[in-house]
């Protein structure tokens, strides 16, 4: 890597949440600047400079024939590519199209269908190109930017972890919502990295950084419904912003009703 | 026991407590009410504590109620114990500055103030006990355990309402401190907590130099012939609402002799390997450090409570050794339960119930244990115990 390493924040389909975690890191941000050489960041400026490029920071899923090619482009032309967000690395909630038909979506919500030119699935960044790194969460957890830069620039392996959510929970004295007051939580399948933020505002997780390695929704899925979780309510739990990711697609549908009963 | 340095305290003399070890420079700690459990928080007077409050644990599940009942320690153990008071979730290790020739390495010193805890539990003085021996006075002590630990001062409320996930008696670690029970060693001050009758007391008995100290600082009177037989009652009382076993008879040997049991398969199908088990566990020691670097060019040494269900704690050159969900339970169930023995010749559980309480889906080490008990020798492959050489690892 060049002394002043080139940085790319390229958008596909996705909200721009994670893109924002950047420059939300106001205090870090005169720093990340001074390491780096912004070259692409169209939330930041309009200003472009060719590639190539150090590091690419890849948000959004792909949902056009559009998207496939300009990954490509993105890939080639980039040292490093990082994703960020559940977008990139899952699809996002727009994955939600993957469980239906996208025709009938589109008559169901535009006047003009027609116009629409759009894949029927929305799909990881990883479906498409290699990737160095996932940033995981809707959205990422700035955190975790600022040490994928720093290490990046440290030359070091930056530390992500993919242990469970209430690791995060324990190390931060959090009482188990689960456990204490019987609340639906993801936490235990779900990958760290947010400092078990819901579960110390006494809301249950998400899910919002996607699956934690070897985690087993389906025996989760079993005590939430020892609770009175309704089927269909442990559908839509595993079934959002991660919905694409393989182990919380296979447990959402797994509690699908049966298609005459729905 | 010295029975002539005991003395009758009622909850003015509790609360003078407090306030003594405070003036001494402790920064006094004790359970307290947060966020629908009882944990240790910070106390400043006997108000603090959780006068009529009351558990419920199930494997799975807790909960507490509260009515009007005067005890303040009428309840088990909670989600957190003491261990992260000693031993932190993180700390930091040592910290660099400049670079190049002029690099220097500084180590961070732990500048917390000694703590005075107020209200553990006999099974959690053992677990200290266990915790002195891995992080205190082994070949490679954990320099702010030990310091922290060096310089606390424990008071320890004996059982009298244990709950159904407890099994100390199992362990011989509660719910009594003393008596040929549990050892009284490490402890300054074991309390009891006598009430009936309109009557609120605590049997007070000091157990090291500076527990007799600050106990002749309370006042109160010499403890009567009456506060030691309801004292024995209690416990008599609390021993017999025990409801939960393990079987320890030949049960390190059991658990090496079956490592490829298939009951380990049968509960990876339940475990989350979701850790909160270690984390919970009083007596879970381990630990990983990371080096973390920021944009202004610090770096540090942090050291992060690990567990041994996450797939990176097994981690070596080439990729991580346990794989399966099995195999990361076994190795929890057979550190705990067999090899803990040949490395510090003690069991590393002291029967507290956290594992079972705070597994999200009440996975219980006494069933497990009793499991494979039932059907020895279905999975007949042992690792060599220590002394032997060589031999599989679990
Ligand atoms: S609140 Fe959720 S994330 Fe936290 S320990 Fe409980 S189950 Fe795990
Ligand atoms: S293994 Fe379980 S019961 Fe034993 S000390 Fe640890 S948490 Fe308590
Ligand atoms: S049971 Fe696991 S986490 Fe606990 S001390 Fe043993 S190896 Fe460490
Ligand atoms: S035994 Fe329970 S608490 Fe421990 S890792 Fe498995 S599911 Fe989590």
């Amino acid at each position: 890597m060049s002394a002043r390493p080139t940085l790319a924040v390229w958008k596909f389909s996705s909200c721009d949440g994670c893109q924002l975690t950047l420059l939300d890191c106001e205090d870090e941000l005169l720093a990340v600047a001074e390491h780096v050489d912004i070259a692409h960041f169209t939330e930041m400026s309009s200003a472009s400079v060719d590639g190539p490029y150090d590091v690419s920071l890849v948000e959004g899923s792909v949902t056009t024939a559009a998207d496939r090619e300009r990954i490509l482009a993105i890939r080639e032309a980039s040292g490093l590519l990082v994703t960020i967000g559940a977008c990139a690395a899952a699809g996002g909630i727009q994955a939600l199209r993957n469980f239906t038909s996208v025709a009938e979506l589109a008559r169901g919500v535009y006047a003009h269908p027609e116009y629409l030119d759009t894949l029927e699935t929305s799909t990881a960044i990883a479906d498409h190109v290699g990737v160095d790194l996932e940033l995981h969460g809707c959205p990422i957890d700035r955190h975790q930017l600022l040490e994928v830069i720093s290490a990046l620039l440290a030359g070091r392996r930056p530390v992500l972890p993919s242990y469970s959510v209430c690791q995060e929970c324990k190390q931060r004295a959090t009482v188990c919502l689960l456990v204490a007051r019987g609340r639906a939580c993801l936490g235990p399948v779900t990958r760290a990295g947010c400092g078990a933020l819901c579960p110390s505002l006494d809301r249950g997780c998400f899910g919002c950084f996607g699956p934690a390695e070897s985690a087993n929704t389906a025996s989760l899925a079993r005590r939430l419904a020892a609770d009175g979780t309704s089927q269909a309510q442990l559908s839509r739990l595993f079934r959002t912003f991660n919905a694409g990711a393989p182990a919380f697609r296979k447990e959402s549908v797994a509690h699908d009703a049966p298609p005459a009963e729905r | 026991m010295n029975e002539t340095s005991a003395m009758l305290l009622d909850s003015g003399g509790l609360d003078r407590l407090i306030g003594v070890l405070g003036a001494r420079g402790f920064r006094t700690i004790g359970p307290v009410v947060a966020d629908g459990a009882i944990g240790p928080g910070p106390i400043r007077h006997v108000v603090d504590l959780p006068q009529g409050w009351h558990d419920e644990q199930a494997p799975g599940s807790y909960r507490l109620h509260r009515d009007d009942d005067p005890r303040l320690f009428a309840w088990a153990v909670g989600p957190r114990s003491w261990k992260g008071e000693l031993f932190p979730p993180r700390s930091v290790v040592w910290r660099s500055s400049g670079e190049g020739d002029s690099l220097e390495i500084v180590p961070v010193v732990d500048e917390a103030p000694p703590v005075a805890v107020i209200g553990a539990r006999p099974c959690e003085l053992a677990a200290l006990s266990i915790l002195d021996r891995v992080l205190g006075t082994s070949t490679h002590p954990d320099p702010v355990y030990r310091a922290r630990r060096e310089a606390a001062f424990v008071a320890v409320v004996e059982c009298s309402t244990p709950a159904s996930t407890c099994f100390c008696t199992s362990m011989g670690t509660g719910p009594a401190v003393g008596d040929d029970r549990a050892g009284d060693e490490g402890v300054d001050l074991v309390l009891t907590e006598l009430a009936g009758d309109e009557r609120h007391h605590f049997l007070v008995r000091a157990a090291s130099p500076l527990g007799g100290e600050v106990l002749a600082e309370l006042g109160g009177e010499p403890a009567p012939g009456w506060a030691w037989s309801a004292r024995d009652r209690l416990l008599a009382a609390a021993e017999g609402a025990i409801g939960r076993a393990l079987d320890t008879d030949g049960l390190a040997p059991l658990l090496a002799r079956n490592l490829d049991h298939p009951r380990w398969d049968e509960v990876a199908e339940r475990c989350l390997s979701c850790g909160n088990c270690t984390l919970a566990c009083p007596t879970c020691f381990c630990s990983s450090v990371e080096d973390v670097s920021d944009l202004t060019g610090t770096v540090e040494r942090h050291r992060r409570w690990d567990s041994c269900f996450d797939l990176g704690y097994s981690y070596v050159h080439g990729g991580p050794v346990r794989t399966s969900v099995s195999s990361r339970y076994r190795q929890w169930a057979t550190h705990k339960l067999s090899t803990w023995f040949d490395q510090f010749s003690t069991a590393g559980c002291v029967g507290c119930g956290r594992c079972i309480t705070w597994c999200p889906v009440g996975i219980d080490l006494t069933e497990e244990a009793a499991a494979i008990r039932a059907s020895d020798g279905a999975g007949a492959r042992a690792y060599a115990r220590a002394g032997a050489a060589g031999g599989d690892q679990p």
